[in-house]
């Protein structure tokens, strides 16, 4: 472990510090949700024709569908008439602004995320698309980067500037048909990020986009697209924090990889949406599809999460290893405390020959929380040689929460290699008494015990996120130890 | 250091000490010796603050402060430390990670500075090898794998970590073979200071023949029956605690 017990300690006591918001003017559509509504949303960011039509298609399916029911949560109905699908602070003039030309107090807000803005605060080597409610207001480093070829923008800017490029791809990983959210999202989907890297790049730096939450009664739907052309790489990153409300707030995001022959994502992702206080009033519904096609030969994808927020989290994200020898990993630590409840996983979907995956899960569930863990590893007939390897761990912090887990494994090919196992543990009163014994805190005990537990994962992290993380789980375990 | 007062404890309302009396001045070294049963563990229980035991009657005072009422952690920070009979194993966190945690988190109650990693890693590094331990258990999990022996020098090293002022032994001579009660006795030992006291709780009196008591007592059913100098325990070894269970009763 990198950070040492002081930061966590310093950190275990306070409250859910993101938590605040920010006043300011914005323009906001009422509540509800019809064709109307989505070709307002599509004049306001004045998209190609196609766009259009590919929202209101993804809509009236949208209409024919029902909410999935399978996975172990138990959610209040959601009345998606009651939601506002377009919130952003007021803007003068058109089109894509300057650093200087943005709202200092949207400066100021994000400053206080620990996200600062400007370029020459910024740690160097990360270039951040800062995406506030329904829009993105700023993007730093953008001209460095397309000094190196790399196209990073706010989706709705690629749009206007490189629509065929994200007619190309948009769409083809996650249909507009794929799933509930996803229609829902490919119908009224506002912002995200939009990242190209061409033939042979190495993105030289890290790329993030920081979403964030801030306007009630509204929901987000963010959209974001990565294209990792042949032989090109990119590590991105990605963090989400939401003010604290007693209303339940829908976040419903699609996230689209493609990566082509001997390319490579590395796609990180914090979570700490507001996840409802200690009575489970309020807090982030969090439904996500995200799945990555590896298209080429030794393409390579890696998801890492970090899932410590949301009052529901419900989020898979999938790996289709279409290209021989690609390979897609998942590495996974979903926190739940309280009453929070999360039903994440991942799917690997092996098609060409010699693919590989690895799954590492680590599910740590305190207070009421329930934590379940959902996987889904798929050899198709053509995948000779296809390996899989699952761990899937789960911790448990008192005697009141449960931990789940559901692998399915379906194999059609003879030759295939999938092994899965899998461990429960409880952090036990012999052991906080043990660190007590030597000087510890119960809650430093118990931060330090589910750290090592997570260590794994978070030696996949970017450096500045692994200290983040840490301490976010710090953070969330408060309370936990009675 | 340490004065317990008439001390009634009980478990789950059966009652397991039933008044022990017992001074500890700095620099002394005092061995509990006593059949099973006796309530040696729950004495060393009571003492470091494990949850489950009812003080029924009595005090106990540490360094002139009622220890009774303190957290375990606080007893610790206070320089109490606890060798466990059966130290437990944390999964994930490397040894190395906890006793830097621990040494700071001591350090940081006296008001003094956090060690960094640099420094701790040459503190511990010296200190390894009074137990003749390998380098490699420092980055291991706390005692997984360990065996019974390993995990007992564990603890030891934890002490020379620490260096408490008041050291309880739980039974740390069970499960170490004739050459690891040697180098656990040595290391022990050479944590004798004039100011750090010990109080060693075992069975046998094999490891006394090593760690030379000042005094010793025999702790039955629940009280201290007999106390006396060195030679009482092997007066014992030679003639059973049977002796002294006859001679209170």
């Amino acid at each position: 472990m990198s950070s040492s017990t002081k930061e966590i300690e310093n950190l275990i006591n306070q409250d859910y510090k993101q938590g605040f918001v920010t006043e300011l003017e914005v323009e906001t559509f009422p509540p509800g949700l019809d064709e109307e509504v989505i070709a307002k949303l599509s004049k306001i960011k004045n998209e190609p024709s196609f766009m259009l039509e590919y929202r209101l298609k993804a809509f009236r399916h949208w209409q024919t569908m029902k909410e999935p029911d399978w996975a172990q949560l138990n959610i209040e109905a959601i009345d998606y008439q009651s939601i506002s699908y377009y919130s952003a602070p007021k803007k003068k003039g058109d089109g894509p602004q300057s650093l200087d030309e943005v709202d200092p107090e949207l400066l100021e807000t994000y400053k206080k995320l620990g996200i600062p803005l400007d370029e020459q605060e910024r740690l160097a080597g990360v270039a951040v698309d800062a995406v506030f409610d329904s829009v993105s207001v700023a993007t730093t480093f953008k001209g460095k980067l397309k000094d190196a070829g790399v196209i990073f923008c706010p989706i709705s800017e690629a749009l206007q500037e490189y629509p065929e490029l994200v007619k190309k791809y948009l769409g083809t990983v996650v249909t507009e048909t794929d799933n509930f959210f996803a229609s829902l999202n490919a119908a009224v989907f506002t912002d995200g990020s939009f990242v190209y890297i061409p033939k042979g790049v190495r993105c030289p730096m890290e790329l993030s986009t920081y979403f964030r939450i801030n306007a009630a009664n509204t929901g987000q739907f963010e959209r974001t697209l990565i294209i990792a052309d042949a032989g090109s790489h990119v590590s991105y990153l990605e963090g989400c924090t939401a003010p604290m409300r007693d209303e339940n707030q829908l976040h419903a995001a699609v996230v689209e990889l493609v990566i082509m022959d001997d390319a490579e994502i590395k796609y990180s992702t914090v979570q700490n949406w507001y996840p409802g206080d200690e009575n489970g009033v309020g807090g982030i519904y969090n439904f996500v599809t995200k799945r990555a096609e590896c298209r080429g030969h030794n393409a390579k994808v890696s998801w890492t999460q970090v899932e410590t927020g949301s009052a529901i989290t419900w989020k898979y994200p999938s790996c289709v290893l279409l290209g021989d020898n690609s390979t897609g990993e998942f590495y996974s630590v979903a926190l739940t405390n309280n009453y929070q409840q999360a039903d994440t996983g991942t799917k690997m979907i092996h098609i060409g020959k010699n693919t590989s995956s690895t799954i590492i899960s680590k599910g740590i569930s305190a207070g009421k929380a329930q934590n379940t863990y959902r996987g889904l590893v798929k050899v198709g007939k053509g995948a000779e040689n296809a390996r899989n390897f699952t761990q899937c761990d789960s911790l448990l912090v008192g005697d009141k929460c449960g931990a789940h887990t559901f692998p399915y494994i379906e194999v059609k090919q003879p030759s295939a290699q999938v092994e899965h196992e899998a461990t429960t543990s409880k952090i036990s009163e012999d052991q906080l008494f043990f660190c007590q014994q030597r000087g510890l805190s119960a809650e430093d005990a118990v931060s330090m015990i589910v750290n090592g537990f997570c260590k794994e994962v978070f030696k996949e992290l970017p450096m500045e996120f692994a200290v983040e993380a840490q301490a976010l789980l710090g953070i969330s375990l408060e309370g936990s130890v009675g | 250091m340490l004065n317990i007062e008439n001390l009634h404890v009980n478990v789950a309302d059966k009652a397991i000490l039933k008044g022990v009396n017992l001074q500890i001045k700095p620099g002394e070294v005092h061995a509990i010796m006593g059949p099973n049963g006796a309530g040696k563990s729950t004495l060393s229980h009571i003492l470091s603050g494990k949850a489950g035991y009812t003080v029924t009657q009595g005090k106990v005072t540490y360094a002139g402060k009622d220890l009774l009422a303190m957290e375990p952690e606080l007893r610790a920070r206070e320089g109490m430390f606890l060798a466990f009979q059966y130290p437990v194993e944390i999964p994930g966190v490397s040894n190395i990670y906890l006793m830097k945690a621990a040494l700071n988190a001591n350090r940081k109650h006296q008001g003094l500075d956090e060690v960094d990693a640099m420094d701790f890693l040459t503190l511990v590094k010296d200190k390894i090898k009074l137990l003749q331990m390998d380098e490699k258990f420092l980055y291991r999990a706390v005692n997984e794998g360990f065996s019974g022996g390993e995990k007992k020098r564990n603890e030891i090293l934890q002490a020379a970590i620490l260096e408490p002022k008041l050291c309880v032994l739980d039974e740390t001579d069970s499960g170490l073979d004739i050459d690891a009660l040697k180098i656990v006795s040595k290391a022990i030992n050479s944590l004798r200071t004039e100011q750090r006291s010990f109080l060693m709780i075992t069975h046998y009196q094999r490891m006394l023949d090593y760690v030379k008591p000042d005094f010793v007592h025999v702790l039955a059913d629940g009280r201290i029956v007999k106390s006396g100098g060195p030679e009482l325990a092997l007066e014992l070894e030679e003639k059973g605690y049977q002796w002294v269970e006859g001679e209170a009763a």
